[in-house]
This record gives structure tokens, C-alpha cells and sequence, in this order.
């Protein structure tokens, strides 16, 4: 559609990077949350258009690089089983665990699929109704509801070979984790467009107030983008800190209450572990006991499995913008994108990877 | 920070072979590199086209083959058959060559609906004969229930190559334009909308056509051909990383410029895919003479399968490794790397 | 994270169970069956944000165009200074 072009314009990208050139005065170091919008700034080369000190630090927001080992793991013994399909989405799948990735197992025989909606796997468990259909759903806020609603649905409908390995995190935790960090650098956030679209902007007031960072609300084209970052460095020029919604044509002030209200029936706030970063406090989302019965780590049991990460991975500090991945020692030697120690090597979205590839093309 | 092309996320080595290694990214460039080439070394094969040049008597013949596997057997645009057919003349087409006979193995699942396999046989006959070229022999073979998807087809093919051609990737030049005869990305969304469990409805058909003709009529105008390339799996951007590799080059683009269909492009951004990295079944990348652009854009237009031709691209100075870089839509340039294995849909 | 995409809405099967509302979503001529469960209020004709299957919110053309406009102020005013 037409409007979606009109974000894409290179004039309207070309204004607002003079903008930001014209009421940046000094450095700042801004963390975009989301993994999508890495991936548009990598992707368009948004980064280039910023003057000088202007730092942007790639967040946490893939859930892809965030998915502890362990829930890998877990997906990795539960597709092992005889008699299992297990679902998920495309990225997933290349994900390493301890020992192999999701890809691999398949091609060793394990019945493992690619689904576009989590309700499609639905559709395979009433088709198959003699297998046990896992669908292993990980994902931010905005994701958390599509799976929801596969676990009402399935339990609506006593569909009783279908369950749910659910590995869902939470924003504002980890922002204020990332705050709460004594070396923490990062000055400005863009907050993932997407996830406020479920849960509004009223999460994030009280942390752009206590940690006097402003928080400004953002979508995914490159003229979104670029209009965030004016955003958040008009606001930090300035000296305000507040949370501004740069995303109004798909973020409501309050979210979307029929999604709001469907995570509350289904899922229960839990710590939760982020690969890189350590456990994170009320930093993710489990089913919740009225859906115990859905639980796919309960009805395999799986719940024992417990992978350590490596500990030589210094991801935390790359993500919190204290280290850069060239600086980290195994760097290169025994982390490289075919073997990664850790999130921000596992995803090209991540840090670590982007600065391998960059390297390698600037001298090979 | 720039110079990197995402792609969430990377693979470790693999002690089996994974889908992925048939992808046409950079995991079966490794699996050719690592363990198909070192085994079979030797001068013809390291000419790395899509088709082998020998030399007989004195007369030069393009000599290639394919293996074709699809699901479903039947998609919008075309079906196995016609893809098998098609696939391998292109593979010819690529060395400049007038195609003139192909042979044809089935490996065959058992329970395979005889008609379907009729109605293969009769769309591999039409293609060929819509393109002058016999099929001349084959083998058949079935499988187990279980052990195929329904049928896997080989096809193999010889052409010949005329006096003055000299078609291949040592032949391209600083200057060269980079033409494209049609729309990209076509092939991999139709088939990939058409697989189970996507449930999309669309009018999106695969662009799988035999472009012998079209090079040929290339030739025939006298139309300085530097290079060609069939921009089959891995898609636009893997063909020219290869090229550009194997020249030596840096090869510039504008994306603004590439053409991609409305409705595929939006298939595109549903599933989270690059165009740039889908298959084509009936899309070369033209390298000629900067000063020959204009003649070959004009004799391609005239063509049904080149009508909507479109110069999208140049081969700039040497670069040691070579090297793809693409001026995004906002200005800035990128250099533009191979992925891992077939893009996944994806939802980060 | 969170690839979602803007698509119209051409069809809407109610359900007794407004969870299970569902609606053909048309992105420039991909059409795809999408649960409306979270945008209750979409008519045929809407704008929607999917993402995995699922609208997730309604989108404002009146407010896009506005963000436009901003923007387009946004340069005179610099060309001014």
C-alpha cells in the first residue's frame, strides 16, 4: 500500500537525517530495543546517515539471540521423541543448542516443521490426531498473544494432543535491568514499536522517569527510524526524558486490551533467564496453571533440563554496549558465526556476528 | 557498520547434510568447495559455470545437468516437468549455447498417480519442443512409499557453442552493464506460497521459461555477450556475489532500481524474505559493453520474455576479493553478502 | 523483533466466540485468512497490522499522514534556519 512506500521515501529519510544533524551537538549513545529495527538500519544503512557520535547500541530485542540454551535444549529432546511434530517458527530452527540445532535433528529424521501462524500448528495437531503436536513458540509481547490463543483455542476445543513449549520474555524488565547496570552507557531508547502496539506505552513512564532516559516509541521503516532517533536526540538535547510515541498510526496510548486481556487468562509473569544476560526479574511470560495441561515441558518432562551457557561468552556486556565484540578475547578464535559462544554471535541481528562480517569484508 | 547483510541466524558446521546445504548460500558453496570439488578436480570443472565447456573435433559444446526437486509437483506457472526441462536449456543457455538434446531420469515414489505423472511427461515434451531441442534418452526408477516426494527428475543436456562466442565470468569488464530481462523473485514466492500449511491465496506464477531463445536472438543481433547467469537458487544477489568473486569486480547496484511485483513483494515482507535471494526460473543477469546497453535492452524488449528488461547495475573498478554493493533506497551503500542456507520465514 | 505488516480487510466470518472472529486480510494482492481476535472493532475496508496470523492493531491512516506532514514541516523549518 501506498502509505507503507511513503515510509520507505528517500526524501523524507533525506530531511529528517538533516534534522538530526541540525540539533545534535554532541555524542549520545542510543540503544534501538528491537531486533527488527537493527535489522532495517542494517538493512537500508540507516546508521550512515548520523552524524558523528551519534552511537547506536543493538538491544536485546531478538528473541531469537535471547532464548536461553536450555529451552533449545528442550525443544531438541522433545523433537527427539517418537510420535512428535514439532513446530515452530522459520528462525528457530538454526538456533544452536548444546550439542546440535533444530535443522540438524530433522535432518537425522525428527519430524520438525515450520509454521507461519502458531494457530497453523493447531490446524496440524486436528489433522494428525494420533501424534503429539508441540508447538515450540518463543517471542516478545507481541508474539505472546498469537501463542495464547493457540493454548485457548486447544483447550476450548479439548484438543488433547496438542501442546505448547512457551518461551515468552518482557520488555520493560530488561530495559531496567540494562539501566540498573552500574556501567550502563546508553542514554536514549527506541522502544519496539510492535510490542507496544499489544502493551501500550504506559509500562515505560515510570522507568523513563527514575532513570531519566527518554523512551520514544518506534516503528520499522526507515523514515520510522530515522523520525524515532530525531525523536530521542531532540528530547536528550533538550534535557527531558519522557516516553513520546513516534508510532502513532499503529501504537495506541493503551495497547490493545482484547490481546491485553487474553495474556493475562493464559500466561503468569516469571523470572526468566535471557541468553547473555543472566536472569532477568519478572523478565518473562509461562502458562499459567490453568493451562498446566498444555504445558509441552510438563507433559514430556523436560522441566529438568538446565544447560549452563559458556561462561567465557562476555555477550551481557557487548548487548549493554560496554564492550565492543572486537575487545572480547575469544572474538574471532573460538566464537565465530559457525560456532558461536553466545547470543549476539548466534544472530547476524547481534552484535558480534555483524562486526565479524563487517571485518572480514573490510579485509578480505 | 553497514557492510553486513543480516540474516537471524547462523549455523554451526554440520556433521550431516542439512537442507540448507542445497540452498544456494553460502553452506553449499561450502559443501561444493569442501567436499565435491577437491574429489573431482580437474580443468573443465574448475571453469565453475553453469554449464561445462569441452571441446571436440574442434567444435565447442556446452554439456550440463540438473536434478530437480519441488513441492508440490504442480504450482502456479509450470509444474516439475517444465522446470526440468526449462532449467537445464538455461544451463546451456548460460555458455551462449544453442541447446539440442536433453535425456530424462525419473526417480519415481511409488503411489504416484499415473496421469499425474502424464500430465509431467507431456509438459517436459512441450517445453522442449516449444524450444527445438529432442529428448533423446533416459532411465527410469522407482522408490519406496516414503523415500521421495512423489518424483524427482534428472535432466542432462548438450548444446553447441557458436565460433565467436566466448561467454563467461572471465570475459566481464569495468563499464559492463548488469541487465535483468525480468521481474525477480517470482519462482521461490509462488512455490513457497503453495506449500503446505502457508494457506495464501495469490495470483503469483513462477516466471520458469527456457531463455535459449532469448540469448540467442541476443547473439544473432550481435550483441557482445560478456557473461550470463541463470539467477536460480540463492537468487539475484547470490549470482552476482559469485561472479563478482570470480571476476574479481566490484559490481554496483541501486535497489530502488530492481524490478520486484507489488503482490511478491509483499509476500516478501509476510514472511520476512530478501527478493534479492529468491529463486528465478526464467531471469539471467546480462553482463555487456556499457556501449552496447541500449542495443541489448532494445533487442530483449522485443521478445515476450524480455519485454520488461531493465539495466540495474555496473561493473566498477578491480577489488581484490570482489564484491556486491548495493545502494539502498535512502543513499547509503552496502556490501551484499551470501546467506547461510535457504532463507526460513521468519517472525523477528 | 516482530515482523508485522499492513494488510485491508476484505471479509469478516463472525463466531460466536469473539476470540475465534477471523478475517481475509488482502497485502496487495497475498491474501491470507487472519485472526481479528484482537481488533474486535475492525470493520471491512480497515487498514490491520498482522503478525504471525494475527491483527494486532488497526492502523491510522489519518495519523500516518500526519506523521508525514510533520516531517514535511520538519525541513522548512531547517531550510529556514
Amino acid at each position: 500500500m501506498s502509505l507503507q512506500k511513503a515510509f520507505r521515501d528517500p526524501a523524507a529519510a533525506k530531511r529528517l537525517s538533516a534534522a538530526i544533524a541540525a540539533i545534535t551537538t554532541r555524542p549520545w549513545n542510543i540503544m534501538e530495543v528491537c531486533g527488527g529495527q537493527t535489522h532495517s538500519i542494517i538493512k537500508y544503512g540507516i546508521d550512515q546517515l548520523l552524524p558523528e557520535g551519534v552511537n547506536l547500541i543493538h538491544g536485546p530485542g531478538c528473541p531469537v539471540c535471547v532464548t536461553p540454551l536450555e529451552y533449545i535444549d528442550k525443544a531438541l529432546a522433545i523433537a527427539a521423541l517418537p510420535n512428535v511434530i514439532l513446530c515452530s517458527f522459520g528462525d528457530m530452527l538454526r538456533v544452536p543448542g548444546s550439542r546440535q540445532d533444530l535443522l540438524g535433528l530433522k535432518a537425522e529424521g525428527a519430524d520438525v516443521r515450520i509454521v507461519y501462524s502458531p494457530t497453523d500448528a493447531l490446524e496440524i495437531a486436528r489433522k494428525h490426531p494420533n501424534q503429539e503436536v508441540v508447538f515450540f513458540g518463543v517471542g516478545f509481547e507481541t508474539t505472546a498473544p498469537t501463542i495464547g490463543l493457540a493454548a485457548y483455542q486447544a483447550k476450548q476445543s479439548q484438543l488433547n494432543n496438542f501442546s505448547l513449549l512457551a518461551c515468552h520474555v518482557r520488555v520493560p524488565p530488561v530495559i531496567e535491568a540494562l539501566l540498573d547496570s552500574p556501567d550502563n552507557r546508553v542514554q536514549g531508547f527506541l522502544g519496539a514499536g510492535h510490542v507496544c502496539t499489544i502493551m501500550g506505552c504506559g509500562e515505560y513512564v515510570p522507568l523513563a522517569e527514575r532513570y531519566r532516559v527518554p523512551i520514544v516509541i518506534t516503528g520499522f521503516e526507515p523514515v520510522d527510524v530515522l523520525h524515532g532517533l530525531y525523536a530521542c536526540i531532540k528530547q536528550l538535547e533538550e534535557g527531558r526524558f519522557e516516553v513520546e510515541n513516534a508510532y502513532r498510526r499503529v501504537v495506541r496510548e493503551h495497547g490493545n486490551p482484547a490481546a491485553q486481556q487474553l495474556l493475562r487468562q493464559v500466561f503468569e509473569v516469571v523470572d526468566r533467564n535471557w541468553r547473555g544476560l543472566g536472569t532477568i526479574k519478572h523478565g518473562g511470560l509461562a502458562l499459567n496453571d490453568d493451562y498446566r495441561d498444555f504445558n509441552a515441558e510438563r507433559r514430556f518432562s523436560v522441566d529438568a533440563i538446565a544447560t549452563q551457557e559458556p561462561v567465557a561468552c562476555r555477550s551481557g556486556d557487548v548487548l549493554k554496549g560496554l564492550l565492543k565484540p572486537s575487545e572480547c578475547s575469544e572474538f574471532g578464535v573460538r566464537c565465530t558465526p559457525e560456532k558461536p559462544l553466545g547470543a549476539t554471535m548466534v544472530s547476524s541481528e547481534g552484535a558480534c556476528a555483524a562486526y565479524y562480517r563487517y571485518r572480514r569484508l573490510q579485509h578480505g | 557498520m553497514a557492510d553486513f547483510e543480516p540474516n537471524c541466524p547462523l549455523p554451526l558446521q554440520y556433521d550431516r547434510i542439512v537442507m540448507a546445504h542445497g540452498g544456494g548460500g553460502r553452506l553449499m558453496q561450502q559443501l561444493l568447495d569442501t567436499l565435491v570439488r577437491p574429489v573431482f578436480r580437474n580443468p573443465v570443472l574448475d571453469q565453475n559455470h553453469d554449464s561445462a565447456v569441452v571441446e571436440i573435433n574442434g567444435t565447442r559444446l556446452a554439456f550440463t545437468t540438473d536434478s530437480y526437486v519441488v513441492k508440490p509437483l504442480f504450482f502456479p506457472g509450470g509444474d516439475i516437468g517444465k522446470l526440468a526441462v526449462c532449467g537445464t536449456l538455461n544451463d546451456l543457455a548460460m555458455s551462449g549455447a544453442k541447446p539440442l538434446y536433453l535425456t530424462c531420469s525419473l526417480i519415481i515414489e511409488e503411489g504416484l498417480p499415473a496421469a499425474d505423472l502424464q500430465r509431467i511427461l507431456e509438459s517436459m515434451q512441450q517445453a522442449a519442443s516449444e524450444a527445438g531441442v529432442l529428448i533423446v534418452t533416459g532411465d527410469t526408477k522407482t522408490v519406496d512409499r516414503g523415500k521421495g516426494d512423489g518424483l524427482y527428475i534428472n535432466t542432462a543436456g548438450i548444446g553447441l557453442i557458436g565460433e565467436q562466442v566466448n561467454v563467461n565470468p572471465s570475459a566481464i569488464r569495468p563499464g559492463d552493464s548488469i541487465i535483468v530481462n525480468s521481474d525477480l523473485a517470482r519462482h521461490g514466492i509462488a512455490v513457497m506460497l503453495e506449500r503446505e500449511g502457508m494457506n495464501f491465496e495469490h495470483r503469483i506464477e513462477s516466471d520458469c521459461a527456457d531463455l535459449s531463445g532469448l540469448v540467442q536472438e541476443l547473439l544473432q543481433n550481435g550483441i557482445e555477450i560478456h557473461c550470463l547467469r541463470d539467477l536460480t537458487r540463492g537468487g539475484l544477489a547470490s549470482a552476482l556475489i559469485e561472479l563478482a568473486s570470480a571476476s574479481r569486480y566490484e559490481f554496483e547496484l541501486g535497489e530502488s532500481a530492481l524490478p520486484v511485483r507489488e503482490d511478491v513483494r509483499a509476500a516478501c515482507d509476510i514472511l520476512g524474505f530478501d527478493p534479492l535471494y529468491i529463486a528465478n526460473e526464467g531471469c539471467f543477469a546480462l553482463f555487456v559493453p556499457e556501449s552496447q546497453t541500449e542495443a541489448a535492452l532494445s533487442v530483449l524488449r522485443r521478445h515476450p520474455l524480455g519485454a520488461q528488461s531493465l539495466a540495474i547495475g555496473r561493473v566498477k573498478s578491480a577489488c581484490s576479493q570482489g564484491r556486491v554493493v548495493l545502494q539502498t533506497p535512502i543513499g547509503v551503500g552496502r556490501v551484499l553478502d551470501l546467506f547461510s542456507g535457504e532463507q526460513l520465514p521468519r517472525i523477528c | 523483533m516482530c515482523l508485522a505488516v499492513p494488510g485491508r480487510i476484505t471479509r469478516i466470518s463472525d463466531d460466536n466466540d469473539p476470540l475465534l472472529r477471523k478475517g481475509r486480510v488482502d497485502f496487495s494482492g497475498i491474501v491470507k485468512e487472519i485472526s481479528l481476535a484482537y481488533v474486535p472493532e475492525a470493520q471491512i475496508g480497515d487498514y490491520v497490522i498482522v503478525h504471525a496470523g494475527f491483527a494486532l492493531s488497526l492502523l491510522g491512516p489519518g495519523e500516518a499522514e500526519a506523521s508525514l506532514q510533520a516531517f514535511h514541516e520538519l525541513a522548512e523549518f531547517q531550510d529556514k534556519q
